[in-house]
């Protein structure tokens, strides 16, 4: 066969692909988009099929798993592929608005509607002109679930609810470290999270009284420490919790062995204000192209009806005030927390809400887990937390567009330049004289090209840019000065570029060097050429590659608990103290890399045991017969063989490490204060929970591609020196 | 009796690095085989309370009259994966072809362009890509999901193959063409065979790389019947709450075909073929 006979066989066989399975959309067709699950998504379905009875329109419902759920929507609706119609939380409305993604929702949402859901869901629907962006649907909050074998009556305060003592149960077990749950301590005291003006909310008295109060609940043994949402719940289902707080997703998943009870929180006696929790409302919005399309709107109509509210209200909290005034039989636990979410206080709509949980988890956690309690940590902690909730806003940059593109055309004259004098004479006969080769690489050439280099190349253009998605300025290299100062902090101050540079080369060196020696000493052994049930060994210890790393890597981080973990209760076994592996940077690290080289060994192995059968066994035979040591063999024949297949696996290991962020992300969070975090984790933060600054995460992706560009050339160089 | 004792050293080793490998993984097994929740932890092996498979009826459809779609996912995951690994393969090894054999122009910068495309973090780069793959109609269809894959994976293929057809001594090309067959007939016939082990772990490099993949699989595809397993697990996650229970059950699902594909695949592939290819 001829290259160029493959070539053509590739590319039909490709377009044979893309024309296979093709999609048809029929008018009167409604696609709806949600991430409910289990019986909200049942009632759902239930409901649009019914529609679909009725009036003869089809409808398309998709559920999209919620981690990607905002990425997708935005992305599928900027160029129409997206929903007619999305159920999302309230709180994303601005920016779904501010990015032009929404219809307006005057149609679906009348003025005269407003009367029929509850007065919290109609008025976050709204903006201030009165102009409707969705249409209320349902209440999502917190409340306070008990055991009633354990909590007869549920007292009347908080205090009281903790004072309760029980042999080895927590009166009370909620996630004490997170900025959610901690909300309603903070009302209570009335502060609020993000201020007027989009100023930091968590300062002052009642940020000071409400972390004090966590404290006192945590340092009593009342309430455990550093418990996740899963743990809350393992604790309330093993009834090792007399009560928790925790929304209606948790009770529809207790086992039916546990009695309980849902009552909105109670209130604490020493603040004046009533603790109330934060609410979503979850919206109908209709995409920007469903604005001339009145069956929409009668769909979303028909959704949030209260004749549909009453099929919804078996699964969820509905914003239908009618359907709680009946006297149906709904689940006890629901209308209650009906009541919990009328008691609530909706979430900000604006933006700049997503920025102040991290500043605000950092503090209260600073605070849980001081030494001692005395007020002047308080402050300390709550100062650093504003100090970071302000250097972490975005900064007015804006530079003269004309310059940037003298810049750029000086650059491509440059390199123009450049590419001109290193054009050798030969230039042209040599390409010529390549064509042959070009057949085998221009698949490659093309695919790499198109579907990787280009997005990364488009992604790095936004580095120059500052402000969120559609609203884009030109910053020239704003972002970049504003990295590499450190945004005007201490050049290696927590956070700061330099010092995250520091822990992730650490974090590379020490992956890669277990990696390799883990992945080598199996390959070798597992060549052995006598050894017995080979292939059930291999096929055991790639487990680690082939498990979704997701649930493993939230295996390990729940390995760690303090308290909870199996290494902690392995440490007791052998008398020591058990850490609290996550509080400072040394084991939260240590946490991390454990983690990370339980994923990645196999891979190596697996690489290695393919190079070492490149091995020619008669080079191994004649050292045999010259009488090496096996240690000989295998340092002075095997490794000199193994090592440039070894090189590609490594290199690219190194990298890949270099950029590992979910390890990072899913088991230390980045905790203690953003020390463990590495480039790649910082990057996302800047893109999703601070302020959703793409363009510093672009920048900070550029200075990640330049780091280990120069370290390639750099060793690359030493390599040709050593050699 | 020397032998014996080595025999025993060895199995010893493997089989603490198997249980290093599986202990992790027993957490996952028993929160999978819980009906309700893991109790309240503290302890060093874990073990189910109550036994149950409610969870893995959740996460295959079973509980919920959906395994036709399950098998369904089941089935795109397993195209997808095995699509991008064929092409993955069939397209990077023709180029690290290239460029261990041959000289042309373009050759270095093109090797360092590959490498350099691996060092920028994916962070800004999800939307363009949805771009140009709607550009290309390729949006929510699974040759897109292939195509896109594949190319991710070319970079680490090219280079792995690159370095095992360089291993591969010359003069079996030379002897080949010799005897009268074209350089590609040589490619084809002598060299590729004797990179089995190789283009095998590339495969499954590829293979696992498009098994795993959620974020651009949940992106790009717009209906159910066209999503892959890790789109429907990640669904067992919500904003307030997961339901770890089918989470665990459906990741040792989803982890079942890689090992038993790669327990059937080992045997040929990375028992020395080179061996007999070197010396016939």
């Amino acid at each position: 066969m001829k290259p160029w006979l493959i070539a053509f066989l590739t590319f039909a066989v490709a377009i044979g692909l893309v024309a296979s399975d093709c999609k048809t959309a029929p008018k009167n067709h409604i696609v709806l988009w949600h991430a409910y699950r289990g019986a909200e998504e049942q009632a759902l379905l239930e409901l649009t099929a019914r529609y679909e009875a009725q009036t003869g329109t089809t409808v398309e419902v998709l559920a999209v798993p919620f981690l990607a759920y905002a990425s997708k929507l935005s992305s599928a609706i900027e160029r129409e592929q997206g929903p007619d119609l999305f159920i999302d939380a309230h709180e994303r409305l601005g920016s779904y608005r501010d990015d032009g993604l929404l219809a307006r929702a005057d149609d679906a949402f009348p003025k005269s509607d407003i009367p029929r859901y509850d007065t919290i869901a109609s008025a976050v629907a709204r903006d201030e002109d009165g102009t409707a962006w969705g249409v209320p649907f349902a209440l999502k909050g917190v409340a306070l679930i008990v055991n009633t074998n354990l909590v007869k009556d549920v007292p009347d305060s908080i205090e009281a609810l903790v004072k309760q003592r029980y042999d080895r149960i927590y009166p009370l077990a909620y996630e004490a470290e997170s900025a959610y749950v901690h909300a309603p301590w903070l009302h209570a005291f009335g502060g609020t999270m993000l201020g007027p003006d989009d100023s930091y909310g968590f300062v002052g008295e009642p940020a000071r009284r409400s972390v004090a109060f966590a404290r006192r609940l945590v340092s009593s043994g009342a309430v455990p420490a550093g418990a996740d949402g899963a743990l809350v719940k393992q604790l309330f289902e093993s009834g090792k919790a007399a009560a928790i707080i925790g929304g209606p997703g948790v009770v529809s998943e207790l086992p039916l062995s546990v009695p309980y009870r849902v009552v909105p929180l109670p209130p604490l006696h020493e603040a004046s204000l009533r603790p109330e929790p934060f609410l979503t409302v979850e919206l109908l919005f209709l995409a920007q192209r469903s604005a001339t399309r009145p069956e929409v709107s009668a769909f979303a109509r028909f959704l949030a009806s209260d004749d549909s509210a009453k099929t919804r209200v078996r699964a969820q909290v509905v914003a239908n005030s009618s359907t709680w005034r009946n006297t149906d039989a709904i689940a006890p636990h629901l209308r209650a927390f009906h009541e919990a979410a009328l008691a609530s206080r909706p979430m900000s709509t604006r933006v700049a809400m997503r920025a102040t949980w991290e500043p605000v988890e950092q503090a209260i956690r600073a605070v849980l887990r001081a030494q001692s309690d005395d007020a002047a940590a308080i402050d300390a902690a709550l100062a650093e937390s504003a100090r970071r909730f302000e250097s972490a806003k975005p900064r007015a940059t804006s530079a003269s567009p004309a310059r940037g593109l003298t810049a750029l055309a000086a650059t491509l004259f440059v390199i123009a330049i450049i590419a001109y004098r290193n054009t050798k004479p030969r230039f042209w006969s040599g390409l010529r004289a390549s064509a042959g080769a070009y057949a085998y690489v221009m698949h490659a050439a093309i695919a790499v090209f198109l579907l990787v280099v280009l997005p990364l190349a488009a992604g790095a253009v936004t580095s120059f840019f500052s402000g969120s998605r559609n609203h884009m300025t030109y910053a020239g290299i704003g972002n970049y000065v504003d990295i590499l100062t450190a945004r005007g902090g201490p050049l290696l101050g927590y956070g700061s570029f330099y010092r995250t540079l520091l822990v992730t080369v650490g974090w590379t060196l020490i992956n890669v060097a277990c990696h390799v020696t883990i992945g080598l000493c199996l390959a070798v052994l597992l060549s052995r050429p006598l050894l017995r049930a080979k292939g059930i060994y291999r096929t055991l210890l790639i487990i680690p590659w082939a498990v979704p790393s997701y649930v493993t890597a939230l295996a390990y981080k729940g390995m760690f608990h303090q308290q909870f973990g199996a290494v902690n209760a392995l440490l007791r076994n052998f008398g020591a103290q058990p850490v609290s592996w996550f509080s400072q940077f040394s084991t939260a690290f240590a946490a991390n890399v454990a983690t990370n080289v339980w994923l990645g060994f196999p891979f190596m192995m697996v690489v290695m045991l393919g190079a070492l059968t490149n091995v020619p066994k008669d080079v191994l035979e004649a050292a045999d017969i010259d009488g090496a040591t096996p240690w000989q063999r295998f340092r002075h024949v095997t490794f000199p063989l193994l090592l440039p297949q070894l090189a590609p696996a490594v290199v690219l290991g190194a990298v890949w490490t270099f950029n590992m962020f979910n390890v990072v992300f899913l088991v230390s969070g980045g905790e203690p204060d953003n020390q463990t975090d590495i480039l790649v984790s910082e990057a996302y933060r800047w893109a999703f929970t601070r302020h959703a600054q793409y363009g510093y995460a672009a920048a900070y992706a550029v200075l990640i591609f330049g780091i280990l560009w120069l370290t390639s050339r750099f060793s690359r160089r030493w390599q040709r020196e050593g050699a | 009796m020397k032998q014996h004792v080595k025999a025993l050293a060895v199995h010893t080793l493997l089989v603490g690095a198997v249980l290093y490998a599986l202990y992790p993984v027993l957490w996952v097994l028993t929160v999978a085989f819980s009906r309700d929740g893991l109790g309240e932890g503290g302890f060093v092996l874990p073990w189910p309370r109550h036994m149950s498979c409610v969870n893995f009826a959740i996460a295959t459809g079973a509980g919920t009259g959906k395994s036709a779609l399950f098998i369904r996912q089941l089935v795109n995951s397993l195209t997808v994966s095995g699509a991008t690994a064929i092409l993955s393969v069939a397209i990077a090894a023709p180029a690290a072809y290239a460029l261990a054999r041959m000289q042309f122009v373009g050759k270095r910068a093109g090797l360092s362009g590959l490498m350099l495309t691996q060092m920028f973090p994916t962070v800004a780069s999800a939307v363009p890509l949805y771009f140009i793959l709607s550009q290309l109609h390729l949006l929510d269809r699974r040759a897109g999901l292939v195509v896109a894959y594949s190319a991710s994976a070319l970079p680490f293929a090219i280079f792995q193959l690159k370095a095992a057809f360089e291993a591969i001594p010359v003069e079996l090309e030379e002897a080949a063409m010799v005897d009268g067959a074209t350089r590609f007939v040589a490619f084809v016939s002598v060299v590729l065979p004797a990179a089995r082990p190789a283009l095998a772990i590339t495969a499954l490099f590829a293979f696992m790389s498009a098994w795993n993949e959620f974020v651009l699989a949940a992106t790009l595809m717009s209906r159910e019947e066209a999503f892959t397993l890790p789109v429907v697990l990640q669904r067992f996650v919500g904003e307030h709450s997961a339901a770890w229970g089918p989470f665990a059950a459906g990741s040792i699902v989803v982890s079942i075909p890689v090992m038993v594909i790669f327990y059937i695949a080992q045997k040929q592939l990375l028992s020395g073929l080179t061996a007999g290819s070197v010396k016939g």
